[in-house]
């Protein structure tokens, strides 16, 4: 512990410093020489001779102090200095810099908001740009030499969809049964128990399936494309596949949302079958609706066009998930925090734009009479 | 003089691959010392359990006459800041500048006013050869040689007596490799730092170390200074050295 002791005499003061004067036990003496400000026109001298042993940050308090108070026109002087505790006093006086000082600067609302402006104006652009570049990276595959990466496709299948199965068939599981019980309860109130089907098939059919299935995806995969291509970014993997000619938007960006738009409707078709699973369940338990019942109203209430509405949403939705995260991927910096930050705009724009389609599918939908 | 650091018998293994079989060396206080070999002989292993980064598996490591093995967390704690480390690839936080990163271990570990703080870093910066403009740029806006010294003064940031470095020179030019080196000794004797530095580089090796240890085939093939390492008989020490052995 760094110690520092003032013992005020009539004709100086004189400041006692001991102990162990290293950065990380000097907080008792910075603390104690607080006492020292406010002293004007008189001698003082700083013991040093009790100090056991002064590192940089010791040496660079004491010179603080003295300056501090030579400035208030006090006569400072040090005494009882050894020759390491001298040796480490020159060294420091040689190579401070007094009063420095290392302050970021802040700017106002103004040029806050200007920043922000010119950044979401690049984000834009950034975004349009990716479109165009993916678009023609397609064309190549269409009309040109590029070829369809069925190997890499399959990969992205397993990786983004087959592996996301479980989690799906789990979620829409409860999913439908959350439903199916708060539906049974209100219709029980009325004797319409058979009514269940209808409102549990067109919801699920309609709007939760796709809609749970791209929560998942997005939250699951579109994040993993985020990360996996800003690591492959910051190690330089993207700059090497260019210098050997390969397009990283015909080898990373295109099997991935091929893999997805082929994948989605499948996907929100599983999660169909688990969530109407879940409240079959439940209109047996509580409703006292067996399967058999459940499934022959099903089939004469419930139109094939709620399923086709929920299914043809899929590629959309794959399409927005896909593009946003490695959109996002793409555009991690050479830091670790555009990682992190990157990753969870990527899930985060990735569902709004989920929901905002979903919203403009239900208008249309129910416009055209589907 | 006492060792600052003794190994002592030491083993490791993964899985079946033995890394070290009864390694031993001590390293003096004040010196420049370092462990030298192919590539995957496990210096940067052996270091990293000198440091407490991976445990010991068998055999002893003592630091400052204290065995590492089976410390307590603050006793951990309180050797672990007895000693800087400067990781190859740097290892700088990316989301703190270059004040930042310097004071890091000061701002979590003291409550010193801010004043004091900045002028530590100000004194850091100054030893390792930085500006004081270059305090308030981010790791991402650096050059390599830059993010070294960045790096050093961040491990030298609490004065510690012991100072690791893991393949300094790796990655920079000639130039800042030898400048780098001309640093290392001038803080060495500025400091009274003792060194352990991982290496590759002859320039390194001619230059700046007091002894090395070579590590191949799993021992110590030798452990001395230069000439004495020179004058032993071994086909790794030939290949090693090059020409230059005659």
């Amino acid at each position: 512990m760094a110690e520092l002791r003032i013992e005020r005499a009539q004709s100086e003061t004189t400041v006692v410093c001991g102990g162990v004067w290293d950065a990380i036990e000097l907080d008792a003496a910075a603390k104690a020489a607080g006492a020292l400000s406010g002293m004007r026109d008189t001698a003082v001298v700083f013991d040093l001779s009790p100090i056991e042993r002064l590192d940089t940050a010791g040496a660079l308090l004491l010179q603080q102090l003295q300056r501090t108070l030579e400035a208030e026109g006090n006569i400072v002087r040090m005494a009882g200095a050894d020759e390491t505790t001298q040796r480490v006093l020159a060294m420091t006086g040689r190579n401070a810099h007094p009063g420095a000082a290392f302050v970021t600067e802040k700017y106002g609302l103004l040029e806050g908001v200007g920043r922000s402006a010119v950044a979401l104006l690049a984000n834009v652009k950034g975004g349009l740009a990716f479109t165009g570049e993916a678009f023609y990276a397609f064309l190549n595959i269409l009309f040109a030499h590029g070829q369809w990466r069925f190997k890499e496709i399959a990969h992205q299948i397993n990786e983004s969809a087959i592996k996301a199965m479980g989690i799906i068939a789990l979620t829409m599981f409860l999913v439908g049964i959350v439903v199916a019980y708060q539906s049974a309860i209100q219709l029980k109130i009325y004797g319409a128990n058979i009514f269940i089907v209808d409102a549990l098939g067109i919801s699920i059919l309609r709007e939760l399936g796709p809609m749970l299935t791209a929560i998942v995806v997005a939250g699951r995969s579109g994040s993993s494309y985020a990360a996996q291509i800003g690591v492959m970014k910051m190690t330089e993997e993207i700059d090497a596949m260019r210098t050997m000619g390969f397009d990283p938007y015909a080898f990373l960006v295109l099997p991935r949302l091929f893999a997805l738009i082929i994948m989605m409707p499948i996907l929100i078709f599983f999660a169909d079958i688990f969530g109407l699973l879940g409240g079959m369940v439940i209109a047996n338990t509580e409703l006292g609706l067996s399967p058999t019942l459940f499934t022959d109203r099903f089939v004469e209430a419930v139109a094939l066009k709620h399923f086709w509405v929920g299914l043809v949403k899929g590629p959309f939705f794959a399409v927005l998930i896909a593009s946003i995260g490695i959109y996002r991927g793409l555009q991690v910096k050479n830091d670790t925090e555009s990682i992190g930050i990157n990753t969870t705009r990527s899930v985060v724009e990735a569902i709004f734009a989920v929901i905002i389609c979903d919203a403009v599918f239900s208008i249309v939908f129910t416009e055209l009479g589907y | 003089m006492a060792a600052l650091i003794e190994v002592e018998n030491v083993v490791t293994q993964f899985g079946e691959r033995v890394v070290h079989d009864h390694v031993s060396l001590h390293v003096d206080a004040g010196e420049i010392y370092g462990f030298l070999g192919p590539s995957g002989c496990g210096k940067s292993t052996l270091m990293r359990e000198i440091i407490l980064l991976e445990p010991v598996q068998g055999g002893t490591i003592r630091l400052f006459s204290q065995s590492v093995q089976s410390l307590g967390f603050e006793a951990a704690q309180r050797l672990r800041q007895k000693w800087g480390v400067l990781f190859q690839s740097n290892a700088l936080f990316t989301s703190l500048n270059v004040a930042e990163n310097i004071a890091v271990m000061l701002k979590e570990y003291t409550k010193l006013p801010q004043k004091l703080i900045d002028e530590v870093v100000a004194f850091k910066l100054d030893i390792v050869g930085l500006s004081q403009n270059d305090g308030t740029l981010y790791p991402s806006q650096l050059s390599g040689g830059m993010k070294k010294k960045v790096a050093l003064a961040r491990a030298l940031a609490l004065d510690p007596p012991l100072l690791f470095l893991d393949e300094p020179t790796s990655g920079l030019d000639p130039i800042s490799a030898r400048e780098f080196n001309s640093l290392i000794v001038k803080l060495r004797d500025m400091l009274q730092l003792t060194v352990v530095m991982v290496t590759h580089d002859m320039a390194s090796i001619e230059t700046t170390l007091d002894r090395m240890a070579i590590i191949d085939e799993r021992r110590i093939a030798a452990e001395g200074s230069l000439a004495e390492v020179k004058k032993m008989e071994s086909p790794f020490i030939r290949t090693f050295f090059g020409g230059d052995i005659s």
